[in-house]
């Protein structure tokens, strides 16, 4: 198992975010978070990458427990995390940006490759190295945000929310992407608004509510549960 | 002409010490949203701490004179002590209080300020150069309270050279006096007579006390922590002119003639300073650390998950800021020689109109602290200059005035300095 959450309780101040939260993502899978608004989705990719401590609960990463480890260490461990609002740094150029997602690694060499073959899955990207991140438009800093987080070359790619406020068009081409990159060897947690598309693309998925899990399966045996079309996908 | 070139030359050496110090204002504000007010006391230290290591540790080591490199030497042990201290006081001062209210941050700012003055004072004072004139049993106070009755002849000859020490007879000894400036104008008092002094003497201050009147020296010899030095900073850079040129004008009262030199000392510190400065532009925006500490600054939860460690960045933007303040503070020693007491007005003032720079540049901005710098030096001198042309003879004490009024037009009519966005508040 690569990722092992076990029982995690995250709170903000006296609000309770997650209570008991548990779930597992294997070697190679796409697995989806769903959920509403509030419902807890951000926060559990939060503590996952260190950028909330829990309460209580575990995290273990590749059978080391990572709980309470800083989000920098884990980076160099192979957990790379795209922040709900993609996270760019629009005063830096796209190249910066780039650059800055190969932080931790120590291997220049093969870098160069990883470079090439990540502006290769966005060819848009790499028309813009020298423009300043804060022009790019939102689809573009989603797909420079996805980039950057591939040069440090992941094992888990945590994904937030990247069709929000894309357009319908943007959204195909990004999820398409997402595909790909796990077919290239990583393995994705995603967390989606858009259930039908999420669910379109994972392999299993996690339906949560108020900081609980309340159903999980494949995520084809979800698109057609009764519970989840009603309440997630408006049918 | 003449003046103006003075008033230029000027200008750039002061500007260029002002960008150093504004640098570190607006490094830190950059990434931690902080103004960090100890940060005029760090350029404080690092002019004391220069003056130690050049009067204390030079000698030991077999370097006398002014080669170019003990000035060296001392400039970069100057920054490593300053680097050092500016690293503890995130790590115990602003470390600790990272997550809590900016306000929370902002009180700790000037209380860290507070304890750097007053350590400064405890360690690095000048010690007064004054001889005893006069003495005698303080009488008890007559009709007017700001006079004091002399018991022996004293002459005077300029108020500014003289104070009065008032001792209580029951004090322990070496308990520090009351000390009163004397305002009487220059003369020979004879025993018996009033004179009169500022501020006056209360009527619990008179009984069973005795004065003395002392002649305060110019050159004040320094306390530092391994002894005794004479006054001001050694010479360590040698101050040989470069550039000199007489202009002659022909005026009403005849010809003048006046003299404008450049010194291989003024451009030792412009240069030093220049050089300073261009290094900092590369680090920051020519190297991996310095995109690292941009991105810290822009968004400090990001960078964290883009493998920044981000608590080593915001350190070393606090000993960088710290170290550029150590070099502001030796060049400032070696230009000024007459260094003043940790907590002197001349220092405030210094770490205040850096201060103004930053802001004025947009606090936050690296290229408008530089740029600060030059232009609060130039509106300071050339305001002066400006003032004298135009008949103004008192311009030149409005220097400071200049400089926050500047401050003023600028937080009217641009709130977010030259280069400054907009403020960008996180959700």
């Amino acid at each position: 198992m690569l990722l092992n959450v076990t029982n995690l309780d995250v709170s903000y101040g006296a609000v309770k975010a997650l209570h008991g939260l548990s779930l597992e993502v294997d070697e190679g899978e796409i697995v989806t978070l769903i959920g509403c608004n509030g419902a807890g989705k951000s926060t559990t990719l939060r503590a996952v990458s260190g950028m909330l401590r829990p309460r209580g609960g575990s995290i273990a990463f590749e059978g080391q427990n990572v709980t309470g480890i800083a989000s920098h260490k884990l980076v160099e461990r192979g957990l790379s995390h795209v922040p709900e609002g993609r996270g760019i740094f629009a005063n830096l150029t796209v190249a910066e940006n780039l650059a800055l997602g190969a932080y931790a690694r120590k291997d220049r060499q093969s870098l160069a490759d990883d470079h090439e073959r990540a502006l290769v899955l966005f060819p848009r990207v790499k028309e813009r190295l020298k423009q300043l991140a804060g022009t790019l438009s939102g689809g573009e800093q989603q797909m420079l945000a996805i980039a950057r987080a591939l040069l440090a070359r992941p094992k888990l790619l945590l994904l937030d929310e990247p069709s929000l406020g894309l357009a319908p068009q943007l959204v195909q081409l990004i999820f398409s992407i997402i595909r790909e990159i796990n077919k290239q060897g990583t393995t994705i947690l995603l967390v989606e608004q858009n259930a039908h598309m999420a669910l379109a693309v994972a392999n299993r998925a996690y339906v949560l509510q108020s900081g609980e899990i309340i159903k999980s399966g494949p995520a084809k045996q979800l698109l057609d549960d009764p519970d989840v079309k009603r309440a997630y996908l408006g049918a | 002409m003449a003046d103006f070139l003075q008033t230029l030359i000027i200008a750039i050496t002061l500007g260029s010490l002002y960008a150093l110090i504004a640098l570190g204002y607006t490094m830190v504000y950059g990434v931690l949203k902080l103004i960090n007010f100890a940060h005029s006391d760090v350029v404080v230290l690092g002019a004391w701490l220069s003056m130690t290591v050049a009067v204390f540790l030079l000698p030991r080591i077999g370097v006398t004179g002014a080669t170019w490199w003990a000035g060296g030497l001392v400039l970069i042990l100057a920054m490593l002590l300053c680097g050092a201290i500016g690293f503890a006081i995130e790590r115990l001062a602003y470390k600790p209080i990272r997550g809590a209210p900016r306000l929370n941050a902002l009180i700790t700012a000037i209380g860290v300020s507070l304890f750097l003055q007053n350590f400064g004072q405890l360690q690095f004072t000048l010690i007064p150069n004054e001889r005893v004139v006069a003495s005698g049993a303080l009488q008890e106070r007559g009709q007017d309270p700001r006079t004091i009755r002399l018991a022996e002849t004293v002459s005077i000859e300029s108020e500014q050279k003289y104070a009065v020490r008032l001792f209580k007879n029951s004090a322990p000894e070496g308990a520090t006096p009351q000390t009163r400036n004397i305002v009487a104008a220059a003369g020979t008092y004879e025993a018996g007579r009033d004179i009169a002094i500022d501020g006056g003497v209360g009527r619990a201050d008179t009984r069973d006390a005795r004065y003395e009147i002392v002649r305060i020296a110019a050159g004040a010899p320094l306390k530092l922590p391994f002894g005794a030095m004479p006054a001001g900073m050694p010479v360590l850079f040698n101050d040989r002119p470069v550039w000199e040129h007489v202009f002659v004008s022909e005026t009403e009262h005849g010809r003048l003639e006046k003299p404008v030199r450049i010194t291989l000392l003024d451009l030792t510190i412009v240069g030093t300073a220049v050089a300073l400065l261009v290094g900092l532009q590369i680090l920051v925006f020519n190297t991996r650390v310095g995109t690292a500490m941009r991105a810290v600054s822009y968004n400090m939860e990001t960078a964290a998950l883009m493998g920044i460690p981000v608590d080593r960045i915001v350190s070393m933007t606090f000993v960088l800021g710290a170290a550029l303040a150590a070099a502001a503070g030796f060049l400032f020693a070696v230009k000024y020689t007459q260094i003043q007491q940790p907590a002197h007005a001349t220092w405030v003032l210094l770490g205040l109109k850096a201060f103004v720079a930053a802001v004025v540049g947009g606090i936050g901005n690296i290229r408008g602290a530089t740029l600060g710098g030059f232009l609060i030096a130039f509106i300071e001198q050339f305001g002066a200059y400006a003032g004298l042309q135009v008949g103004w003879a008192n311009a030149s004490a409005y220097t400071d005035v200049f400089v926050f009024v500047l401050l003023i037009v600028v937080l009217l009519v641009k709130p977010t300095g030259i280069f400054g966005t907009t403020v960008r508040e996180k959700v």
